[in-house]
């Protein structure tokens, strides 16, 4: 399992070069995003305000404070479970170029065909360590759709984001699926012996 | 009498307040040890790698005063409030709900509120029936002791109920423990803590369930025929390989707690109630003369 450090932006190319189980650290701008912002974009059809191509999303509602107008101040920053997002995987990537979506506790299978079709990955960060992961953005440097707060567009500008772990690669393997597949097996084991 | 009851209110206020703060800022001992040791036993890459991303997390948080994790969750109180403690419970819940409006305004914290069909933000971490308090009534005494326990949505969302029959015994209470872990798979946040309901209705075993995740980490329940199968649970869930942060490895969960009710003989239902590794908890005791002491561990 091998170690990368990557700054998002990223080209197809760079993504590719990724495995499940790699350790990934994040340098750059991240997109964050949640729900209701997808919901805008693809239930409702409104084009959204910031450039996706090449991408990192990041499944977040931050805690934030108002300093004035669109500029806001980190308080705490952390990732909100991925898996009931999982339908936006596949036009993210297709339409807007996203490489990469980041959140916690994983997608299911249906991710792993897109992924590997469109060239994106899935990181999975460590869930609920928002006060490190608050150290980690330098600056929340432009929010598009403020009055969705806090599921709005945020562009973070990160350094030394992570660790994440790539928990989809873009070559059709993921971890979340392999670990299922690997309990229902011990489970088997495990039900003999109740 | 009626400047004692309202000296009281504010000092249950009071308490509240600080309690939901400290419990989303700094996570009790017995937890620490508990994600200590299992940073110690796991071995898979992935794994020691969410264990020590946590670690890391924990000393940041302490460091710079901020929340463990962001999620405030919602306000969730155990009250065991003493026979002879001079405040009812209506002007208890009154300073809880207070309490918690002000913590979540003053600090300031995400609220995350809503009326549950229009989604519209109710108030500050407070709405119809919120916060929740667990209550329980205690004879010959006169003081209160009040355990604040945020409750995330990440590990709310994992609990899972199931009338067993009679027929299917204790077999199919673990079988159903087994299923709900491994189907929540890194959602919840694991390793937490598994609380689990047994006997009483269907209402009442979620109840107890919810109890469950509010003791301190690796207490046993006073009754051995339960604290066995809490044993035999924890081994159970930990051969299941989903791992710290559903990654895959050896610590799938930190414990297993289960509270138990008598029940129908007709009836054996089972509760999960899943606690993430943020497993916060945050506890007072109150004297009938409104003195407060402050406990990191009960
Ligand atoms: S499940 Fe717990 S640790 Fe994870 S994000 Fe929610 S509150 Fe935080």
């Amino acid at each position: 399992m091998a170690a990368h450090r990557l700054t998002f932006p990223v080209d197809e190319a760079a993504i590719r070069t990724l495995r499940a189980g790699d350790e990934v650290t994040v340098d750059g701008h991240i997109i964050g995003i949640r729900d209701r912002t997808q919901i805008r974009i693809f239930d409702q059809g409104i084009e959204p305000p910031m450039d996706l191509r090449g991408a990192l999303l990041l499944h977040t509602a931050p805690n934030v404070r108002k300093l004035g107008p669109g500029r806001y101040e980190k308080l705490c920053i952390g990732t909100t479970t991925s898996a009931r997002m999982v339908r936006f995987t596949e036009p993210l990537g297709a339409q807007y170029g996203v490489r990469a979506i980041c959140g916690k506790g994983g997608l299911p299978d249906e991710a792993i065909e897109p992924m590997q079709r469109l060239g994106m990955v899935y990181f999975a960060i460590v869930g609920g360590a928002a006060a490190l992961e608050t150290t980690q953005i330098e600056e929340i440097e432009e929010v598009a759709w403020e009055e969705l707060m806090p599921e709005c567009l945020w562009r973070f500008r990160v350094k030394d984001f992570g660790p994440l772990t790539v928990g989809i690669d873009a070559h059709g393997n993921s971890l979340f699926h392999d670990v299922q597949e690997e309990a229902k097996r011990r489970l088997e084991d495990l039900y003999a012996r109740l | 009498m009626t400047t004692v009851e309202t000296d009281l209110q504010g000092v249950v206020e009071d308490a509240a307040a600080h309690l939901y703060v400290w419990a989303l800022k700094d996570i009790p001992q017995d937890l620490r040890d508990a994600l200590a040791a299992a940073r110690l036993r796991e071995t898979s890459v992935t794994g020691i790698r969410v264990l020590e991303t946590i670690h890391r997390n924990v000393n940041i948080a302490d460091r710079d005063g901020n929340l463990v994790c962001q999620d405030t969750g919602i306000a969730v109180y155990t009250c065991r409030v003493g026979e002879h403690f001079p405040l009812h419970p209506t002007r208890i819940y009154a300073a809880l709900k207070t309490g918690t409006e002000r913590a979540t305004l003053e600090h300031p914290l995400r609220s995350n509120a809503v009326h549950t069909i229009t989604r519209e933000n109710t108030g500050p971490n407070t709405g119809y029936r919120l916060p929740i308090v667990h209550w329980e009534f205690v004879p010959d005494w006169d003081g209160l002791d009040v355990k604040c326990v945020p409750k995330g949505s990440g590990s709310e969302n994992m609990s899972f109920l199931k009338m067993c029959v009679p027929a299917d015994g204790v077999k199919g209470i673990k079988r159903f423990v087994l299923d709900s872990i491994v189907g929540a798979g890194g959602k919840p946040c694991p390793p937490g803590i598994v609380g689990v309901g047994i006997g009483g209705s269907a209402d009442y075993a979620m109840y107890l369930a919810k109890e469950a995740i509010t003791r301190p980490i690796g207490t046993r329940n006073a009754d051995p025929i339960v604290a066995q199968l809490e044993d035999e649970l924890l081994e159970l869930l930990n051969q299941t390989g989903i791992g710290p942060m559903g990654l895959g490895g050896d610590v799938t969960v930190l414990q297993c707690h289960i509270e138990h009710a008598d029940t129908h003989m007709t009836l054996n239902p089972v509760a999960v109630n899943y606690q993430c590794w943020a497993a916060r908890r945050a506890s007072a005791h109150v004297s009938a003369g409104g003195d407060v002491d402050f406990d990191r561990e009960a």
